[in-house]
């Protein structure tokens, strides 16, 4: 995919449909360390965010604690953001969004903020589908900590501080599956192009929550020979279900492939994601297959990647809730407060 | 009566002692999960609308059936609605306490109770009223689903022959209850009337205390705090409410969720202008309240104790990341199981210093049911023009009682939005600093998400940021950034509603209480000058505390702070704030679950003159 062009920008950088070249999408420096997965994610937001040419006043950027955590301030600086409390991103985000149905949250969270401390919030939050992108940057550690292993850990895996971790991983894209989120991913931050495509997809998504699962490898931590979670294993061990592009409602579809070898996802806003088939032919609409592949790939330690669940048909929280359409932040006086005939009743009627 | 006089002996000659007239206290003895909600409901109702002054305080266990429960009803000609230590009139319809109850009895007091019951120790010096319930019940042609319910209007009946208390009112109540229904109306009313007829015909009445009507209660209304409180939020334009529930907090959002399609449905499009979650637990609930204060919404919770320690992380980072919200603590004894369902006001420190680092809150303290329903209103003002979370500090005697009150007046102050920037303020200004201190007061000012000016976009966070809330590990930047917070509470000093004082030509004293301490301190405060002694007495209706209440202290050679709780936590914090006079204030503090009584005050001051 090609993204829309209007005109040069100064110093001849492309623009995109708001006029915006990608400096618009920026945020401050990244202070963590120096080829850590979590930034290449950020970069990624960033071309993505320019790409679909989001409006930055329109998003919000939500975190809990912990490296990942830190990197809402690294990308989109003209969009507001809160760096909130370990494990407590998803309720913060709840009530953001419930306030504001027109902002589009990308909440940004680790495996430590989300498989740990915030298990609950996380499933309470697909429970009630909350729209939102939930990007879980995933190293199987807690670096701010200096190298505890976290729930995401496999099952095995030897860490400096830690020595070897005894217990079973906790899968959160199965997790998320279970708790009926309609969109779940997982990918890895060394593979920059599905990152993009599915972040495209999962920011298009209006069925509620999309989960973004990506295997980010803790350079510092836990980047050594032996681990699941390192660039050289997920660059040699990830096994892509489909090769994924994201095709925008109004773009074409230039992505050339013969009959039968891809699937194509219509989305709800008209855009469509198409899956072209690899080694075997997944079907990401079927969810018990979603979860006998996870359950499958984890008993095997094998590291797959792709849209692993989609499904538009679960009602958001805000239709659960029956709120106006209108932003709740955004009423009046006059539609927040109930007229004085209406007290004068429930007075006489205690009488 | 012949039955009478072999089961329990001889009874009270109450000849030549003078009737009580609307001046007594009763206490209704059950099982809980029985339904007496439904006939002491009744009881107080029906008093209430022959203009009599009443009050009623359900002393109940955290269980939902099975245990002893205790409503008392207090019935006073003079206004008084604090509880009483004495029983004059004692329903002793739970087997399991009867007998104990008997001896709390106070002499020439009236039992009424269930004649298939024998006492183990029967007095000889109070009157009995044995009343044949279950053959009533019989009578009735109930439903035996509805036994218990229908055996309680047996007493109801007992009460109204005995006691005078009229039965058309008794109807009424009853159709109150009932929001009109024909048929449970009839069903309970015609046990009640039974019962009254029985009583009639078969007990002559032998004690001295009796109802007549009054004209004191006209125009006013019977509710609970927690009905105030609920309806106060909804009238102060609450937007989001998320919660978790939790004895005695739950009726508040149940108000909610009651009037909520009637008050907050928008006409165009049918549906709801407040958003009500309830969320996983309080960590969740309070979450949801900064993401939401953050973005624009009037937000509030209501809790108790337990659920404000895990609120404690949210709220201090609320008030480091200047978020408006509401927090109702209805206040009881804790922690964990026990007495749960008993009263207190043991969270003041907590409130007041929730969070790590340094944090103060404003908390208001609501002394009556009007100010439950207008601090539900200033309490989202004043979170949002300061900026921070504010505490509204009930507690169960006030939230989970019947009390009565003029009925609320609509507000007229127009919503307090506080300072919040528009795209166009922005234009106008051209630049934006969310944490500077323009006016001097502490507050800065914010933009909300969504805000389309390239400007508006802010980064949040706890600690660690400067004026234009970037980040920051600079220690001046931080130091500066406390330096404001504490002119903010100053701000908040002045902006909170002042202290009530109520002053006595020639007093000697001086009392300081809050909360629902305050109807026993108002008749402690008469008991006291009967007895020589003349207070002053301030009523603190929030924190921080302020000028006002420095005065009082600096004009009293002695004051006395009455409030439910073990250590004499507002007492402390009046010592820190008047610091100077901290010798002069003594502390008059109790805890054991029950509200006070005016003789408990006036004998606890007393002491100190003897």
């Amino acid at each position: 995919m090609t993204a829309a062009v209007k005109e040069p920008g100064a110093g001849g950088s492309k623009l995109n449909l708001l006029g915006f070249d990608r400096t618009e999408y920026k945020g401050k420096p990244s202070t963590l360390c120096s080829g850590c997965g979590h930034d290449s994610v950020a970069s990624q937001i960033i071309a993505v965010a320019w790409e679909l040419s989001l409006q930055p006043h329109r998003v919000i950027k939500t975190s809990g604690i912990g490296c990942s955590s830190k990197s809402p301030a690294y990308f989109l600086n003209r969009s507001h953001g809160f760096n909130s409390l370990h494990g407590r991103m998803p309720s913060l985000t709840t009530g953001a969004v419930l306030a504001n149905k027109e902002l589009l949250a990308i909440g940004v969270s680790g495996d430590g903020d989300t498989g740990s401390i915030g298990l609950g919030q996380y499933k309470h939050l697909l429970r009630r589908n909350v729209p939102m992108v939930y990007i879980i940057e995933n190293n199987g550690v807690y670096g701010l900590t200096k190298g505890q292993f976290s729930a995401t850990a496999d099952e095995g895996q030897k860490l400096k501080y830690a020595g070897v971790n005894e217990l079973p991983p906790i899968d959160l894209c199965l997790e998320a599956i279970a708790s009926g989120c309609g969109f779940v991913a997982r990918s890895f931050a060394g593979d920059a192009k599905q990152v993009r495509e599915l972040l495209k997809a999962a920011l298009s998504y209006k069925g509620g929550t999309a989960v973004l699962d990506i295997i980010s490898p803790c350079i510092t931590f836990n980047n050594h020979e032996e681990s699941t979670k390192s660039y050289s294993y997920g660059k040699a061990n990830e096994e892509r279900l489909h090769d994924i592009s994201f095709i925008e409602p109004q773009g074409e579809i230039v992505v050339d492939y013969e009959e039968g070898t891809a699937r194509e996802v219509r989305m709800h806003d008209g855009s469509t994601i198409v899956l072209r088939k690899l080694s075997e032919d997944y079907n990401p609409q079927d969810r018990n297959a979603a979860i006998s592949k996870l359950e499958e790939s984890q008993a095997n330690q094998e590291f797959i990647t792709g849209l692993l669940y989609i499904n538009e048909g679960r009602k958001r929280i805000h239709e659960a809730l029956h709120i106006v359409d209108t932003p709740l932040a955004h009423l009046n006086e006059a539609q927040l407060r109930p007229p004085r005939e209406a007290l004068d009743k429930i007075m006489a009627d205690m009488n | 009566m012949t039955v009478l006089d072999t089961r329990v002996g001889s009874q009270y000659d109450s000849s030549g002692h003078p009737e009580v007239v609307n001046d007594f206290s009763i206490v209704i003895a059950t099982v809980n999960g029985s339904g007496s909600q439904t006939a002491n409901n009744t009881i107080i109702r029906s008093i209430f609308k022959m203009g009599i002054p009443v009050n009623g305080k359900n002393i109940f266990p955290s269980n939902i059936s099975g245990l002893p429960t205790w409503y008392t009803v207090r019935v006073s000609k003079d206004g008084y609605v604090a509880r009483r230590q004495e029983t004059e009139i004692l329903v002793a319809f739970n087997v399991q306490t009867a007998d104990a109850d008997l001896q709390s009895l106070r002499e020439g007091g009236a039992c009424f109770y269930p004649d298939d019951y024998t006492f183990l120790n029967p007095r000889n010096d109070v009157v009995y009223y044995p009343l044949p319930v279950k053959q009533l019940v019989k009578e009735s042609g109930a439903d035996i689903k509805l036994k218990d319910y229908i055996a309680n209007m047996v007493y109801v009946g007992g009460l109204a022959e005995i006691l005078g208390i009229d039965l058309g009112k008794i109807k009424e109540a009853l159709v109150k209850h009932f929001n009109g229904k024909a048929k449970p109306v009839e069903l309970n009313y015609g046990v009640v009337s039974k019962a009254a007829d029985y009583v009639r015909q078969n007990l002559p009445k032998k004690d001295i205390y009796k109802v007549a009507p009054l004209d004191l209660t006209n125009g006013k209304i019977l509710i609970e705090g927690n009905t105030a409180a609920g309806l106060g939020a909804l009238f102060g334009g609450v937007s989001l409410v998320s919660w978790y529930p939790i004895t005695p907090s739950t009726s508040v959002v149940d108000t909610i969720n009651e009037y909520l399609r009637e008050l907050r449905t928008d006409p165009a499009s049918g549906k709801l202008t407040c958003a009500v979650v309830q969320a996983e637990d309080e960590i969740a609930a309070i979450g949801m309240l900064v993401g939401a204060g953050w973005a624009g919404c009037r937000a509030m919770t209501a809790t108790s104790g337990p659920g404000l320690s895990l609120m404690t992380e949210f709220a201090g980072l609320a008030y480091f990341a200047e978020v408006p919200l509401v927090i109702w603590d209805i206040m009881r004894m804790g922690p964990s199981t026990g007495l749960p369902t008993r009263t207190s006001q043991g969270d003041i420190l907590t409130a007041y210093f929730l969070g790590h680092g340094d944090t103060r809150h404003v908390c208001l303290l609501p002394g009556n049911m009007q100010e439950c329903f207008d601090f539900g209103i200033t309490s989202l003002d004043l979170a949002e023009h300061l900026q921070t979370p504010v505490f509204v500090l009930s507690d169960l005697d006030f939230g989970m009682n019947l009390w009565m009150t003029e009925p609320f007046q609509y507000p007229e102050k127009p919503l307090d939005r506080g300072k919040v920037l528009s795209e166009d303020d922005l234009k106008r200004l051209g630049s934006f600093k969310r944490y500077a201190d323009i006016e001097g007061d502490g507050v800065g000012w914010r933009t909300l998400p969504g805000n389309p000016h390239p400007m508006s976009a802010y980064f949040s966070r706890g600690t660690g940021h400067n004026a234009e809330a970037a980040y920051s590990e600079r220690p001046d930047d931080w130091e500066e950034n406390l330096h404001r917070l504490a002119r903010k509470h100053d701000t908040a000093r002045i902006l909170v509603p002042k202290p009530v004082i109520q002053t006595r030509t020639g007093a000697n004293i001086g009392v300081i209480a809050y909360g629902s301490s305050d109807p026993a301190v108002v008749e402690a405060c008469d008991l006291l000058q009967t007895q020589g002694v003349s207070a002053d007495y301030l009523r603190l209706r929030a924190l921080p505390l302020e000028e006002t209440t420095s005065k009082f202290i600096e004009s009293h050679e002695i004051v006395f702070v009455v409030e439910m709780n073990y250590d004499g936590q507002m007492h402390k914090l009046l010592q820190i704030h008047s610091p100077e006079h901290a010798a002069r204030l003594k502390s008059v503090a109790h805890c054991d679950g029950l509200p006070f009584t005016a003789q408990f005050i006036t004998e606890k001051v007393m002491s100190n003159f003897q």
